[in-house]
């Protein structure tokens, strides 16, 4: 594999300016593949969720899968595109054993969604309005897995595995119009679109949203062009780029290859470009030109698409709010910094804080259970806060029992040890592990009794006013009840014993 | 009653019988066993099945008589026999499209009519011959051979499905059932003496009905009585939700149309562009003595223009291709079906690819799947397969326009009766004007029927008369061809195929064993 050459970031700047473009693939959730009712499910035994229709067997025809519909113009509706009234399908015609028929069925010249655009807030907040050309439904091809070789590719391979689970899942592909004007900022803005798109799937739940199962995949075009020059240099397509900061790395890779290459005074050549994670760089895939046959035409087993505006607006209905203005909203309503409320964002806690206060507790314990202890014990077990298996209710339920005197801070970090451990809810940890504070007064002063009689001088300390030194007795008797007492409780009771005002 | 005496039965008859239980199921079904193995195989044999259905066939028979014996009520047909043309999928049985390709090939699943017929507990005898993926207008495109016309050995039983059309002709079977992208039900009806309709686009399920040309296909009947096909269409139609495409009107009303029995007051149109110049001087005649016969019926006899049903061939051999040639793509050799590993060079998937598809297909198959890839291809596109799909549109205004004046629409089937076998078979373009008259109704979506109107003059081969009706009016075919019918059977004293040359009957071993490896 020879290593290109490359340019500095900086200096690909300084002479280029770059247009991006981006075809993002979302798998839909559906319980049924696209044209069939094979069921739509990830990791399964491979080549078990397959029917007739998935596998391309003769005679089979295909059957448009309305959920999958409603979730097209769901994501259409979110990304502010029209919706067709009427769209048919079609077939997009090649030879490559991931597609059993030997095309995929597609949309083509009228997608379900088009003419949308997407805001993109960058990280310091500076906006950039992404335009979207179509966002159209289509099926998912198998999965290949080549053995032997040297590329990993099915030339050379000594052969091939094919998992047709894959074949017929329903996909979205979201299209951009060609983005000009990012500048410098192209890598960046490049991550919070694909961002902003899996959010905003996510968000809608039509979608696992799950980048490393290639639940979204990006395409990225990369073209530069001399600055001020209005013509679109030639691009490349870098293929399924499968995380969001692959997505970053890969568009400043790009750039700076193509400044690299276009000041020696070569073409850029038409091709695709295959992401490597482990260098960091792309290589050569195959070339592509505006020119490929696809050979599409009107797929003939399928009768139109016709949406109502009623059907239209009773999806819109459901469209939960945008991401970006629920943030907003968030941030307002909790009152936190912009420092803080970035934090909860970049440790992906927006929803659990969100459930925490609803469930009843406050912003600012929410946010120092999510952000504190509990990110900290995720940490530790390296997994995601949210994956620990704490759960809203418990934060609250932990918040409650404190402000009721019944734990104090100390004790409540060992309830969220037994809850984790499975112990059952707080109160039960608590109940269980004996951690109540202890607010018996006869016990307590019990206690404080025998605490006064191990330290007489201490006792007639304070007794002769010395009132700073009840601390000592303080610290006794909270020994002796294993820290379980309400310290102030203590203090006002041992006063009282010696007649001591406080 | 001799086995002879039942197989001559129309399949309406035999259902009384077995109703009546005068015949049992497994009397039928063994009849009918027996003659396929007498005249099916052999050198001189019809060739009209390709596999031959003997245990299952029987079993469900036996199943059948149990059942009607136990008082259960069954299905009008239940227990009479029926062959399916081996584009249609089943399980148990293997499927090959008369194709190389899918030699052996069983499929995993049944075709939605398949399912329809098992329902309605009709044994199947087994699977007929046709041309290559339905490609044909002679059946001599199969892979296995060509079927011979039983009126006449040495000629062809049209195409694409001879086989189906030969074996009701030739009383292996009782009914069958076809298919039809171009007149591949009604064209081996016409040059066979047998009846065929290709029901509205979507009144059957396609689904399991290996594709040739998605909006074009359509399954149909193929027997021996214009009442039969009636009750055969009511069996297997029907909303399918499998099928995008498939209508929703139930499949009903057909055999009522059938039994009407009167014409008087339709208004029939003869379009002016489907007979003369062409057609054969006895297909004209026995054509112009049809007409005679319904205006004597009181049917009023108009003639009508569809001026553009002269692109119409045309036009089909751009969209028919262009589908076929997307719907054969699946024949790749790699996950069913032959596979064929290149005799030298590297050992690339293209190159299976490619190696399976140059000794899989027939050359009539891959002429028509050059056709239409290159009918779809950039730069070619708007001008063939866009062009096509205009001319399409204007066929349908050509029948919209002639279905506002006649209820009705008549022609003869074919412009000739059946020719030699190998005749054509090295021109394509005579073979596909074959189907210059039935085309037409694919392109529109509309439903066809063609009937026995008689022999030919000059070669005493059976000629066909088309009828066409509107859209999802099927029911008017039947009624229309039933009274056709009768006034030519009271004509000739009786069925066309009683005039059919008798067949030699090869005497053989037991039935049972001839049966099973009649292939």
């Amino acid at each position: 594999m020879s290593v290109d050459t490359i340019l500095s970031f900086d200096e690909a700047m300084e002479k280029y300016d770059p247009v991006l473009g981006f075809e993002v693939h979302v798998e839909l959730n559906t319980k049924t593949k696209m044209f069939s009712s094979a069921p739509n499910e990830f990791g399964d035994e491979p080549n078990t969720n397959v029917n007739e229709v998935c596998l391309g067997l003769p005679g089979v025809l295909p059957v448009v899968n309305k959920k999958a519909v409603e979730s097209s113009i769901l994501i259409g509706l979110a990304l502010n595109c029209k919706i067709a009234e009427h769209c048919t399908f079609a077939r997009k015609q090649y030879f490559y054993p991931d597609t059993p028929k030997n095309f995929q069925t597609s949309q083509y010249e009228d997608p379900i969604c088009y003419d949308g655009w997407l805001d993109i807030e960058l990280e310091d907040g500076t906006v950039f309005r992404v335009e979207i050309e179509r966002a159209h439904m289509e099926e998912d091809a198998g999965k290949l897995t080549h053995m032997g070789g040297a590329t990993g590719r099915i030339q050379g391979a000594d052969f091939s595995l094919v998992d047709y689970n894959r074949s017929g899942v329903p996909l979205v592909e979201i299209v951009t119009k060609p983005i000009e004007g990012a500048g410098s900022r192209a890598p960046e803005l490049a991550k919070a679109y694909v961002a902003a798109v899996r959010e905003i799937v996510k968000n809608l739940g039509v979608s696992d949203a799950k980048m490393e199962r290639g639940n979204v995949r990006c395409d990225a075009n990369v073209s530069l062009r001399p600055h001020g020059q209005e013509k679109f240099g030639t691009r490349t397509e870098t293929k399924n780029v499968n995380s969001l900061r692959a997505v970053e790395n890969a568009v400043k890779f790009e750039i700076q290859r193509h400044a690299a290459v276009l000041d020696s005074g070569v073409l850029i050549t038409q091709e695709t470009r295959h992401w490597h994670e482990d260098t960091k760089s792309t290589t050569s895939g195959r070339p592509k030109s505006d020119a490929d046959d696809y050979r599409y035409f009107p797929e003939p087993d399928l009768v139109p698409i016709v949406t109502t505006a009623e059907w239209v607006e009773e999806l819109r209905s459901r469209l939960p709010e945008p991401p970006a203005e629920r943030r907003k909203r968030l941030q307002s309503d909790w009152g936190y910094t912009d420092l803080e409320f970035r934090d909860v964002v970049n440790a992906g806690l927006m929803d659990e804080i969100e459930e925490t206060v609803a469930a009843g507790a406050s912003a600012a314990a929410a946010r120092k259970w999510w952000m504190g202890e509990i990110a900290r014990r995720a940490k530790v077990a390296d997994v995601d806060p949210a994956a620990l298996g704490v759960t809203p209710a418990v934060v609250v339920e932990i918040e409650k029992l404190i402000a009721a005197g019944s734990i104090n801070d100390k004790l409540a970090r060992q309830v969220l040890d037994g809850v984790l451990e499975g112990e059952g809810t707080p109160a039960e940890v608590v109940a269980k592990r004996g951690l109540a504070v202890v607010s018996d007064d006869g016990a307590l002063q019990t206690a404080i009794d025998e605490a006064l009689a191990a330290q007489p001088d201490v006792a007639e300390k304070i007794r002769g006013g010395k009132v700073q030194a009840v601390g000592a007795i303080v610290g006794g008797v909270m020994k002796a009840t294993r820290g379980q007492a309400d310290a102030g409780r203590v203090r006002e009771l041992i006063l009282k014993t010696l007649g001591v005002e406080g | 009653m001799s086995a002879t005496d039942l197989i001559r039965f129309s399949a309406a008859d035999m259902a009384a019988k077995l109703a009546a239980g005068e015949i049992t199921s497994v009397q039928l079904v063994q009849a009918h066993l027996d003659r396929i193995a007498a005249v099916d195989g052999g050198d001189r044999g019809v060739n009209a099945f390709l596999h031959v259905n003997a245990e299952e066939a029987l079993a469900v028979a036996a199943d059948v008589d149990a059942r009607r014996a136990a008082g259960e009520e069954l299905h009008e047909l239940a227990g009479v026999p029926i062959a399916v043309k081996d584009l249609i999928v089943t399980k148990g049985q293997p499927t090959t499209a008369g194709s190389k390709i899918l030699e052996g090939w069983m499929s995993p699943y049944d075709a939605t009519v398949v399912k329809k017929l098992r329902a309605a507990r009709m044994p199947i005898l087994g699977k007929t011959n046709l041309d290559e993926f339905a490609m044909g207008s002679s059946t001599e495109h199969s892979a296995y051979g060509p079927t011979r016309n039983p009126w006449d050995l040495d000629r062809i039983p049209g195409g694409s499905g001879g086989g189906s059309a030969a074996a009701v002709a030739a009383f292996e079977a009782p009914l069958a059932l076809g298919t039809d992208t171009g007149g591949s039900i009604r064209q081996p009806g016409a040059v066979t003496g047998t009846v065929g309709v290709k029901p509205t686009y979507g009144a059957v399920s396609r689904y399991g009905a290996i594709a040739m040309a998605s909006s074009l296909d359509q399954i149909g009947p193929v027997s021996r009585t214009v009442l039969d096909s009636a009750l055969l269409q009511e069996v297997i139609g029907g909303h399918d939700p499998f099928d995008s495409t498939s209508l929703t009107d139930p499949s009903t009303g057909l055999a009522d149309a059938a039994r009407l029995g009167n014409v008087a007051g339709m208004k029939i149109g003869i379009i002016k562009e489907l007979h003369g110049e062409g057609y054969q001087a006895g297909v004209e005649n026995r054509f112009n003595e049809s007409l005679e016969l319904l205006r004597g019926a009181g049917a009023e006899i108009i003639e009508v223009s569809c001026p553009n049903f002269g692109y119409a061939l045309g036009a089909y051999y751009l969209i028919m291709p262009s589908e076929a040639s997307s719907n054969l793509a699946k024949f790749d050799g790699v996950r069913f079906g032959l596979r064929t590993l290149p005799t030298e060079g590297p050992l690339t998937i293209e190159r299976v690819m490619g190696a399976t598809r140059a000794a899989g297909f027939g050359d009539e198959v891959k002429r028509r799947i050059i056709l239409g890839t290159y009918a779809l291809s950039a730069g070619y596109y708007d001008a063939y397969y866009g062009s096509a799909q205009k001319v399409r549109t204007l066929i349908q205004r050509d029948f919209a326009a002639a279905f506002a004046q006649v209820d009705v629409l008549i022609s003869p089937t074919a412009p000739t009766t059946a020719f030699k076998l190998g005749e054509k078979l090295n021109d394509p373009l005579a073979m596909y004007l074959n189907d210059v008259a039935t085309i037409p109704a694919n392109m529109a979506g509309v439903p066809g029927l063609t009937l026995p109107g008689g022999l030919a003059d000059e070669d005493g081969l059976p000629v066909g008369i088309q009828l066409l009706a509107p859209a999802r009016e099927d029911a008017r075919l039947y009624r229309v061809g039933a009274v056709l019918e009768s006034l030519l059977e009271a004509q000739w004293g009786g069925p066309i195929l009683d005039q059919a040359p008798p067949l030699a009957e090869s005497v053989v071993e037991p039935v049972e064993t001839a049966a099973k490896e009649a292939k």
